[in-house]
């Protein structure tokens, strides 16, 4: 392995990521259109209960994905946005529809806002799937736009790898939502989300057999890596953890099933990066297109940095998720009685003191070109002026 | 170092000729559906930058005195934030998939170059995302010290994350840390130089911030403003109200000078999009600012009101200094001068309206101490709000058109940073249709949050007549 391909298997860790912990949320809204039965009414609202608080922090790594790839990679960047632009546009367009879903899902249960939400929710993994299934056969050429917009996503591989997404988000938003209800305690929820997650499930697993039919015609170079060595292993991992999530959930454990089905899901993943290399565009290596190594050096330094912090912010957010302490139904628990004191004004001394710092930060500001004065000034100043605000809405309110 | 400073140099109007021009007959759609989506999305960042401060202070506030209607303001505005915050994560992510869409000539060439720092404003905004889901959602699900803490990695991620973002932006306008070799390949790439040893980054990311503060002050304290003409003036109603104004009051007159220094920041580095702000052909020294009026195919402007020497003296803080004109660049070279310099003045007058507004709030707080009675103040503080968001708008568009026809200042123009694919007006069309049931929906969700209830015992106090002074 050399350092240019690092930022690639950084970019399928994100795609895992955000295949399963986004995907259940675009897979939710699929069960509360086709909601039936006694449970009709909780299992139109189950969706939003339990992804409202996460569905934001999942999609960054979207985000995550596309700036790594600009960074490390900005050719490949450039030639899939271009040409798949279509396809793109699509998901995005869904994405903003799926949120409008969750806005409006906080204050309203209208039927409406549910099928916009299916709606988007079959739209984003289909159209994601086909950008990937674009790039597995071949169809998006090094260049500005250099592809074929339409023909490049609708041959048989991205459409297939896009109906097997629809299927892998429903069948993750199925296997999350049993556990959710058991965790709340709701027995008949989570029976109605086993059945569906059995159901879903193996359509999923039918629809990548399929697939791989499809690469097999279409994408013999990707095939040929998925059905060998390191691929094989990827793949044979994938069924077997698929197929112990089926065992958990018809055996009633969610909670053990929820790993097991996001490992199938990423292990395809995994498989799909080790068939894809070394070429990432046709004619195009991933070594080829990487940035010099200061730029990857530079970018592996920021992630670092930043997964110091986000590792266990994540791990606050989905341990309190998880743990309950979001439901409603949850106790709230007492908190500590806070100390009561008045407001007092700030004193004369200390507005004067304000009011000299912002004279002197923003004389020393507006009187200098450039350097440690203008900095110094530029500190004094803002700092000065939070003080003020602070400190005048103090005054306001208490008046 | 000096190679860097050499090919600084080099920039300068020379470099355009490295890549090739793309054939994209919709060039114009393109830049517009960029600026549209910036337009959606610049409002709501404001009040990720902005509001999570207010709603924190808010809640100290309730913490501190213990009396219910600060609580309860905190809880409702708490709900209007995270609406607020969603539309924005999607807004945002749109105009990362369209910088691929619409400009993968930019991309690819310099990608490398800036896409750090969108890598460290992508783990902001994910610690913006968990922090605001925590903090919404934990209301009396921790102790109350533990919910205020879970406030500060908000505000936190959204000055970092804003900061990143205007780094990039700062580096296209006064690009640096690459070099372009022989055969138009970008490279001797230094992200670090690039981003953040950038002049402009800190009076634009300074400019950015206040507006910010402004924009969300004023637009607070106008409905809250609205109420207080209706008669509602109880501690809650007027709470609301004056919060948000005491930040929109300082931050407004604050601008002046910060938006002062921008400015010459600006005249320092891109003198023709400075000459362009003012329409100015001709290098003169002690230059007249001119105000209004239009500019004409014979480069004088019409019907303008001149005020001498004063151009000078703002762009240099010396009235007979030398100001560039945009005569000595190729009429190629420039941008379309009269939407920037409109924009320019739009956003400048606007301004200093709302510093006067602020000026009239604060001498009748301190001579006084009250509020002013009369309702024109109150009618002025409703018009404030929408005011500071074209003025917002107008900034962004006096520095971007401003930049034009360069995507990266002198490096690279728009035409060879576009697509070459098709159908840009297709996508256009699409994308404006879902941006208005984006507005629409959060609009109809602010209305129903704003139509809840109030807690009863707050409800209770509010009704008493004479909580009007």
């Amino acid at each position: 392995m050399e350092l240019a391909d690092v930022p690639a298997i950084l970019i399928l860790v994100g795609i895992a990521l955000y295949a399963v912990l986004a995907g259940a949320d675009f897979g939710a809204p699929i069960w509360a259109i086709t909601a039936r039965g006694e449970v009709a009414e909780r299992l139109k609202d189950s969706g939003h209960r339990s992804m409202a608080p996460v569905w934001e922090a999942n999609h960054v790594w979207l985000i995550f994905v596309l700036v790594i790839c600009w960074t490390a990679y900005p050719e490949v960047f450039g030639s899939i946005f271009s040409t798949l632009w279509i396809p793109l546009l699509l998901a995005c367009l869904g994405i903003i529809m799926r949120a409008v879903g969750y806005v409006a899902g906080g204050v309203s249960g209208r039927p409406v806002i549910r099928y916009l939400a299916a709606v988007s929710s079959f739209l984003v993994p289909f159209a994601l799937g086909c950008v990937i299934g674009a790039i597995v056969d071949g169809g998006v050429p090094p260049g500005n736009a250099q592809g074929d917009i339409l023909e490049a996503w609708t041959g048989p591989v991205p459409i297939a790898i896009g109906l097997i997404l629809v299927a892998s988000s429903a069948y993750l938003a199925a296997v999350y939502l049993a556990a959710d209800a058991e965790r709340r305690g709701e027995t008949e929820l989570a029976v109605a989300f086993r059945g569906r997650g059995l159901a879903a499930g193996v359509v999923a697993g039918l629809m990548a057999a399929i697939g791989l039919l499809a690469l097999h015609g279409d994408a013999e170079r990707v095939f040929d890596g998925l059905t060998s060595g390191a691929g094989l292993v990827a793949v044979i991992a994938s069924g077997a953890a698929g197929l112990v999530t089926l065992g958990l959930l018809w055996s009633g454990r969610f909670r053990k099933a929820r790993f097991v089905a996001a490992i199938a899901v990423a292990a395809v993943v995994a498989g799909w990066g080790l068939a894809q290399q070394p070429m990432i565009l046709p004619g195009l290596t991933v070594r080829e297109a990487a940035a010099s190594d200061e730029v990857i050096v530079g970018l592996l330094v920021a992630v670092a940095i930043g997964l110091i912090i986000l590792v266990p912010s994540l791990a606050l957010l989905y341990s309190l998720v998880l743990g309950g302490r979001f439901d409603p139904l949850d106790v709230a628990s007492p908190g500590a009685a806070p100390e009561r004191r008045e407001l007092t004004p700030a004193g004369r001394r200390t507005l004067s003191a304000i009011w000299v710092a912002a004279l002197v930060g923003g004389g020393m500001l507006f009187l200098s070109d450039s350097g440690v004065t203008l900095y110094l000034g530029l500190a004094i100043f803002m700092a000065s002026l939070a003080c003020g605000i602070v400190q005048l809405a103090r005054s306001l309110v208490r008046a | 170092m000096l190679d860097l400073i050499a090919a600084a140099g080099d920039f300068a109007f020379g470099a355009g000729q490295s890549f090739p021009k793309v054939d994209q007959e919709y060039l114009l759609q393109a830049r517009q559906m960029q600026a549209m989506s910036f337009a959606m999305h610049i409002p709501l960042v404001c009040f990720g930058i902005a509001f999570p401060s207010l709603v924190i202070f808010m809640e100290w506030l309730g913490l501190r005195t213990g009396k219910a209607h600060f609580s309860a303001l905190a809880r409702r505005w708490s709900k209007v934030m995270i609406t607020l915050f969603a539309a924005g994560v999607v807004t945002g992510t749109l105009l990362s998939f369209e910088l691929g869409m619409l400009w993968p000539g930019f991309m690819s060439a310099f990608g490398d170059v800036f896409g750090l720092a969108f890598g460290l404003e992508g783990f902001s905004f994910f610690i913006e995302a968990i922090f605001i889901s925590i903090y919404v959602y934990s209301w009396d699900k921790i102790s109350d010290r533990r919910h205020i803490l879970t406030g500060i990695p908000v505000i936190a991620a959204g000055i970092t994350g804003s900061l990143m973002v205007i780094a990039v932006n700062a580096w296209m306008n006064d690009p640096s840390g690459f070099s372009i070799d022989q055969a138009g390949e970008v490279t001797n790439v230094k992200p670090f130089e690039a981003l953040f040893a950038n002049g402009h980054l800190w009076p634009q990311l300074t400019h950015m911030y206040l507006a910010a503060y402004i924009v969300v002050g004023f637009l607070i304290a106008g409905v809250y403003a609205f109420a207080w003409l209706k008669g509602r003036r109880g501690d809650y109603f007027r709470t609301a109200m004056v919060v948000p104004l005491a930040v929109a009051c300082l931050a407004a007159p604050a601008q002046l000078l910060i938006g002062d220094w921008a400015a010459r920041t600006v005249a320092e580095d891109q003198p023709i999009k400075l000459a362009s702000f003012e329409g100015l052909y001709e290098t003169t020294d002690g230059a007249p600012e001119t105000i209004l009026g239009w500019y004409t195919d014979d480069n004088t402007i019409e019907y303008g009101i001149q005020i001498p020497k004063l151009l000078s003296f703002l762009a240099y803080h010396d009235p007979n200094a030398t100001v560039q004109g945009l005569e000595t660049v190729p009429e190629d070279d420039w941008p379309p001068i009269n939407v920037v310099r409109m924009s320019f003045q739009t956003m400048v007058a606007i301004g200093t309206g709302l510093a006067a507004l602020a000026a009239w709030f604060l001498w009748i707080w301190f001579r006084r101490r009250r509020l002013p009675e009369t309702k024109w103040f109150y009618r002025a503080v409703i018009l404030a709000g929408p005011a500071a968001v074209v003025a917002l708008i107008a900034g962004w568009v006096t520095t971007e058109v401003g930049r034009q026809p360069w995507v990266v200042y002198g490096v690279m123009r728009t035409e060879q940073a576009v697509t070459g694919a098709d159908g840009v007006v297709f996508g256009f069309a699409a994308l404006l249709a879902v941006y208005v049931a984006l507005v629409t929906t959060v609009i109809w969700v602010l209305r129903r949050i704003a139509r809840q209830p109030l807690p009863p015992e707050i409800a209770a106090l509010e009704e008493v007549p004479d909580g009007a002074r």
